[in-house]
């Protein structure tokens, strides 16, 4: 890693990455961005198919945001932003997902009715 | 006596980490209390894309995510933020080669891509609304204005703060606090940007093919 041979007064924990990794980090976005609104506009392939597909490399783009941009890694800070991270995303996943698995089956139960008066008081 | 050898029998377990720093450096805390600091705000973006995942589909008899959102326009506006992610680290480059011309440079870059971002953004909320498309027309909307608003408030700050970085920087070059400073808003700037992955898929493409 030749950034850390620039010397400076600081010294730092936390990797900063380099020229190199920041311009591979852009173009492999840049890939990653272009594709999907290339299937979304263009409606190539089906839209679950599509839909599977954007999703998939919204993630992966996440992934190298985080690697080449945020400089997350197994030595960053101890390890200590990688756990955070990693503990966070567990948090995020249950919290999307919980929301969706629940609401979306509560949906389900609760198909729009009739207007009908209410109950009596108990 | 007793009392200050038990103090300093204490001490190793408040140091640890610092010890831990095969480097020797005297490196700053703040970094790694950022960072956390942001996860608490991934957080709060979660919950918004969950509400929005909950109301995405409840239009209330009014518009649709089909009707409603401008795929090139977003585009467009995907590009300026990734760009604007890559002229930041332009900057830090120019910081950790101690060029302070260099980081003034790529932070005006990067903030002039930034205003850019949130003019385009205020400028499709503003034709939504003379659509109609307003806040209070669905539940769908609410939860649309108020996450992608979230996140332009968040690109509205970081621009105040990068304001605010061409300042210091300016006044006192690349000191200890300033390079703390700017690695903080750099964390902050692309932790925007993952967000913003997060929106343009899954609000506006799968608004768009779903």
């Amino acid at each position: 890693m030749t950034a850390h041979d620039h010397s400076h007064p600081v010294a730092h924990e936390a990797d900063h990455g380099s020229r190199r990794s920041y311009l591979i980090g852009f173009l492999l976005a840049a890939v990653l961005t272009a594709i999907p609104f290339w299937l979304a506009m263009s409606g190539v392939l089906e839209g679950r198919i599509t839909a599977i597909v954007v999703t998939v490399l919204a993630l992966v783009q996440i992934v190298v945001h985080t690697v080449f941009f945020l400089h997350v890694n197994t030595r960053s800070e101890g390890g200590w932003t990688l756990l955070t991270l990693v503990f966070t995303a567990i948090i995020v996943v249950i919290v999307i997902l919980g929301s969706l698995w629940i609401m979306y089956h509560l949906h389900g139960n609760m198909m729009p009715m009739a207007p009908q008066p209410p109950p009596p008081p108990a | 006596m007793s009392a200050t050898s038990a103090a300093t029998s204490d001490e190793p377990t408040f140091y640890l980490m610092e010890e831990d720093d095969h480097a020797g450096g005297h490196s700053s805390p703040t970094p790694l209390g950022f960072w956390i600091y942001l996860m608490s705000d991934a957080l709060i973006f979660a919950t918004l894309f969950a509400t929005y995942g909950v109301l995405a589909t409840a239009y209330a008899g009014g518009p649709t995510a089909r009707e409603l959102f401008d795929l090139p326009l977003v585009a467009l506006n995907t590009a300026f933020l990734l760009v604007s992610s890559i002229t930041y680290g332009m900057a830090m480059m120019d910081m950790h080669e101690g060029k302070t011309g260099g980081v003034r440079a790529w932070l005006a870059i990067t903030a002039l891509f930034g205003l850019a971002f949130v003019g385009v953004e205020l400028y499709e909320f503003s034709h939504l609304m003379a659509e109609g498309a307003t806040p209070q027309r669905s539940a769908f909307l609410s939860a649309f204005y108020t996450l992608v608003g979230t996140h332009g408030l968040h690109v509205t700050f970081g621009l105040i703060w990068i304001g605010v970085m061409l300042v210091q920087v300016g006044q006192r070059g690349l000191s200890v606090e300033n390079r703390r400073r700017l690695t903080c808003l750099g964390m902050f700037w692309h932790l925007l940007d993952v967000v913003w992955i997060g929106v343009f898929t899954f609000v506006y493409l799968l608004g768009a093919v779903l």
